[in-house]
C-alpha cells in the first residue's frame, strides 16, 4: 500500500512549522539577553573608566564615580555571606546526614524550599520590623542581614544535593574503622561535596549582588562613603535605582556603568561557579 | 547489589550507625574525644536547619501581627476597596492585587509557550555539542539581576512599545468587538503590558529549566519507539513528551508564576505606579511589590504603613498558596527545582 501523499505532506509541514516555533523560541531568548548586555555595555562602556572606583556619587552635574556604593556593596555582601556560609553549610548537612526522612527533615526542606521563592521584598519588609523599627535607624547591618536570608536557603540547598551525591559505601568505610559519625562527615561528606558547596556558594553570591528590593528599607542609602555598619550605607543595586529614575543625564550614565559592573560581576560568578561543577561532573565520568 | 543492600539500610538508620560507633568507641576507649564531639555536632547542626524554620515562622508571625491594625479598621474592605489614598488615611488593595494578579498571568502566558519551546528545542533538536552552551546561556537569563531587566524595560522596551507596538496593537485590535476594550486608550509605553513582557523573559529561563528536567524522565524506549514507527519531532513531542511529562510541565509553569508575582524591581521600573483599575492592559497600574518598593520609605503615620505591611502579608500568602501547589505537581522531580 502507497502511503497517502496528502498526508505526509501535511505532517512533513506541521513538523516544519512546529520546529521551526521552537528555534524560533531560542532566537528570541536569545535575542533578549544580547539586547540588554548590547545597551548595557554601549550606554555604561563610555563612561567606564578607573575613576569611578575611585569617586563618589557626585551631586548631578558634576564629576564623580560610584566609590561609596561600591564600597557599601561589598560590605554588605560579605557580612551576609559570612553569616550565611557556615549556618548555610551546617543546615543542608543536618538535612542530608541526619534529616534524610525525619518529620523534622522535611519540615526545615519545607520551609527551605519556601524561603527560596519568597519574593525578596518580604524579607526586606521583615527585617525593617525585626532590625530597623526596634534599633531607630536604617543600618548596614540590618541591610546584611536581609541579604544572608536570601543567600542562605541557596547553600543550604546546594549543600544538601551535593552531601545526597556522595556514595554511602564511603561513609560506611569510614563508620567501619571507627571513625565518629561527626568525624566522617567532615572529612569524608564535605570534602568529596567541596566543589559542589563552592558552587551553591557562589551561586548565593551572584544572587545577593544584583538584590535591590531587600535593600530599599534596610540599608537605605548614603551619599557619603561610610565604613560603618552601624549607619545607613550605599549599595549599587540602589544607587542604580535612583540614578537612573532621575531626570539628570550624568546620573543616568553613571546608573548604566554601575548596571553594566553588576552585569558582568553576576554574570561572570554564576558562569565561573557552573565550571567548577562542569568540570567536576566531567572528572567524575572519567574514572 | 550487596551495595544498595547496605546503601539503604545505612540511609534508615544513620542515627543507629553513628550511636554504634559510640559504643564500640567507648568500650574500646579510644578516640574517646572524637566521640564526645558527635552529639555536639548534630545539636548545632539542627539548630542551623532550626534557624530556617524560625524565620520562616517568624516572617509569617510578624507580618500578621503587623497586618492586624488595618484588618480590624477596613476588614474585608481592604482586600475588595480600590480607592488608595494616603491623605484621607483610607486603603484599599484591589488594585494592586489585581495588578499583581494581571502581570503575573499575563507573563507566564506569553513566557510559557516560548520556555518549552526552547526546552524541546534543547531536548529533541539540538546538536549535542551545543547543548551545554545553550542551556548555560538561558540559564543566564535567569542570573541577569532584576533591576537590571528594570532599566533595561525602561530606557529600551519603553519607547519601543509607545512609539511601534502599542500603536499597531491598539490599531490593530481596539476595534474588535467583544476584546477591544482591553486594549484601548493612549500608547503610554509604560503599564501592565510593559511589565508582563519583562516578567515573561524573567520566569522563561526558569519554566524552561524545570521543564527540561521533567522531559528527563520520559523513558528512553518509549520515544525511541515513537521515531521507530516514523513519527516526526514534533509527533513525538506531541504524542509522546508533552503527555508524559503534564504534572511537570504545569509545576514548571507555576514555579514561573510565582517567581513572577514577587518581583519586585524589574516592575516597579516599568509599571507606572498607579492605585487605579482599568480594563485595558496597556494602562499604566501598580502590583504590591513595585507599591512597596515606590511607597514604603515615604509612609508617614502608623496606618499607612500598617496598610503597606498588610500588602505584604497578602503577597507572602499568594506565594505561598502558588508554591505549595507547585510543590504537588513537581513531587516527582521536587528535589531538583533550580536556583
Amino acid at each position: 500500500m502507497k502511503p497517502d501523499a496528502g498526508i505526509l505532506f501535511r505532517r512533513r509541514l506541521i513538523n516544519r512549522i512546529m520546529t521551526g516555533a521552537f528555534t524560533f523560541a531560542v532566537l528570541v531568548s536569545l535575542t533578549v539577553l544580547a539586547a540588554i548586555l548590547i545597551k548595557l555595555i554601549g550606554s555604561g562602556g563610555n563612561i567606564f573608566h578607573l575613576s569611578i572606583f575611585f569617586k563618589s556619587t557626585p551631586a548631578p552635574g558634576s564629576a564623580g564615580g560610584l566609590f561609596n556604593a561600591i564600597v557599601g556593596s561589598v560590605m554588605l555582601i560579605a557580612v551576609a555571606i559570612i553569616f550565611a556560609v557556615p549556618v548555610g553549610i551546617l543546615a543542608g548537612t543536618f538535612l542530608a546526614e541526619y534529616g534524610k526522612n525525619s518529620r523534622f527533615g522535611q519540615v526545615v526542606r519545607f520551609c527551605n524550599d519556601i524561603m527560596l521563592s519568597a519574593p525578596s521584598i518580604i524579607i526586606g519588609l521583615f527585617i525593617y520590623a525585626v532590625v530597623v523599627v526596634p534599633s531607630g535607624h536604617f543600618s548596614g547591618w540590618a541591610g546584611a542581614l536581609a541579604l544572608c536570608l536570601i543567600a542562605l536557603p541557596v547553600i543550604v540547598r546546594t549543600t544538601e544535593d551535593m552531601l545526597r551525591l556522595v556514595p554511602d559505601t564511603l561513609r560506611e568505610a569510614a563508620v567501619a574503622v571507627g571513625c565518629p559519625y561527626w568525624r566522617m562527615i567532615v572529612s569524608i561528606g564535605w570534602r568529596s561535596a567541596r566543589p559542589g558547596i563552592i558552587t551553591g556558594i557562589l551561586l548565593a553570591l551572584a544572587r545577593i549582588s544584583g538584590e535591590t528590593a531587600p535593600l530599599l528599607f534596610t540599608a537605605l542609602n548614603n551619599q557619603f562613603t561610610t565604613f560603618s555598619m552601624n549607619r545607613p550605607i550605599a549599595s549599587l543595586p540602589i544607587v542604580i535605582f535612583q540614578f537612573a529614575m532621575s531626570p539628570y543625564r550624568d546620573w543616568q550614565q553613571l546608573a548604566w556603568a554601575g548596571a553594566l559592573l553588576i552585569t558582568l560581576t553576576v554574570l561572570g560568578l554564576s558562569v565561573f561557579a557552573r565550571h567548577i561543577l562542569f568540570v567536576r561532573s566531567r572528572h567524575g565520568n572519567r574514572s | 547489589m550487596e551495595q544498595t543492600i547496605t546503601g539503604t539500610m545505612l540511609a534508615k538508620d544513620t542515627v543507629d550507625v553513628s550511636a554504634q560507633t559510640e559504643t564500640r568507641n567507648r568500650k574500646s576507649g579510644r578516640i574517646a574525644a572524637g566521640t564526645r564531639l558527635e552529639p555536639g555536632f548534630k545539636v548545632i547542626a539542627a539548630s542551623a536547619a532550626f534557624l530556617l524554620v524560625a524565620s520562616m515562622v517568624a516572617i509569617f508571625i510578624l507580618l500578621s501581627h503587623e497586618a492586624l491594625p488595618v484588618f480590624r479598621k477596613f476588614g474585608l474592605s481592604f482586600i475588595t476597596g480600590s480607592s488608595w489614598n494616603p491623605v484621607l488615611d483610607k486603603y484599599g488593595a484591589l488594585p494592586a492585587i489585581a495588578g499583581t494578579l494581571i502581570t503575573s498571568v499575563l507573563a507566564v502566558l506569553i513566557g510559557a509557550p516560548l520556555a518549552l519551546g526552547v526546552a524541546l528545542f534543547l531536548n529533541e533538536l539540538c546538536p549535542f555539542w551545543l547543548r551545554p552552551i545553550l542551556s548555560t546561556t538561558i540559564e543566564l537569563l535567569a542570573a541577569v539581576p532584576s533591576i537590571i531587566y528594570g532599566m533595561w524595560g525602561l530606557f529600551v522596551l519603553v519607547p519601543l512599545m509607545s512609539q511601534v507596538v502599542q500603536p499597531a496593537l491598539i490599531d490593530l485590535l481596539g476595534p474588535l468587538p467583544v476584546i477591544g476594550f482591553l486594549f484601548e486608550g493612549p500608547p503610554f509605553g509604560i503599564g501592565m503590558f510593559t511589565a508582563s513582557l519583562i516578567l515573561s523573559v524573567m520566569v522563561l529561563p526558569f519554566i524552561a529549566s524545570v521543564s527540561l528536567q521533567a522531559f528527563a524522565t520520559v523513558p528512553v524506549a518509549l520515544r525511541e519507539a515513537a521515531y521507530g514507527t516514523g513519527a516526526s519531532v514534533w509527533e513525538v513531542c506531541r504524542r509522546i513528551i508533552l503527555p508524559y511529562t503534564k504534572n511537570g510541565i504545569i509545576g514548571a509553569i507555576m514555579l514561573g508564576l510565582g517567581r513572577a508575582l514577587g518581583e519586585t524591581m524589574a516592575v516597579t521600573f516599568v509599571i507606572g505606579n498607579a492605585h487605579r483599575l482599568k480594563a485595558s492592559i496597556f494602562a499604566p497600574g501598580t502590583t504590591i511589590s513595585a507599591t512597596l518598593a515606590n511607597e514604603f520609605t515615604e509612609a508617614t503615620g502608623a496606618m499607612y504603613m500598617h496598610s503597606l505591611l498588610a500588602l505584604g502579608l497578602i503577597l507572602f500568602v499568594i506565594t505561598f498558596i502558588v508554591l505549595m501547589i507547585t510543590r504537588i505537581f513537581l513531587h516527582s522531580i521536587n528535589r531538583n527545582l533550580p536556583l
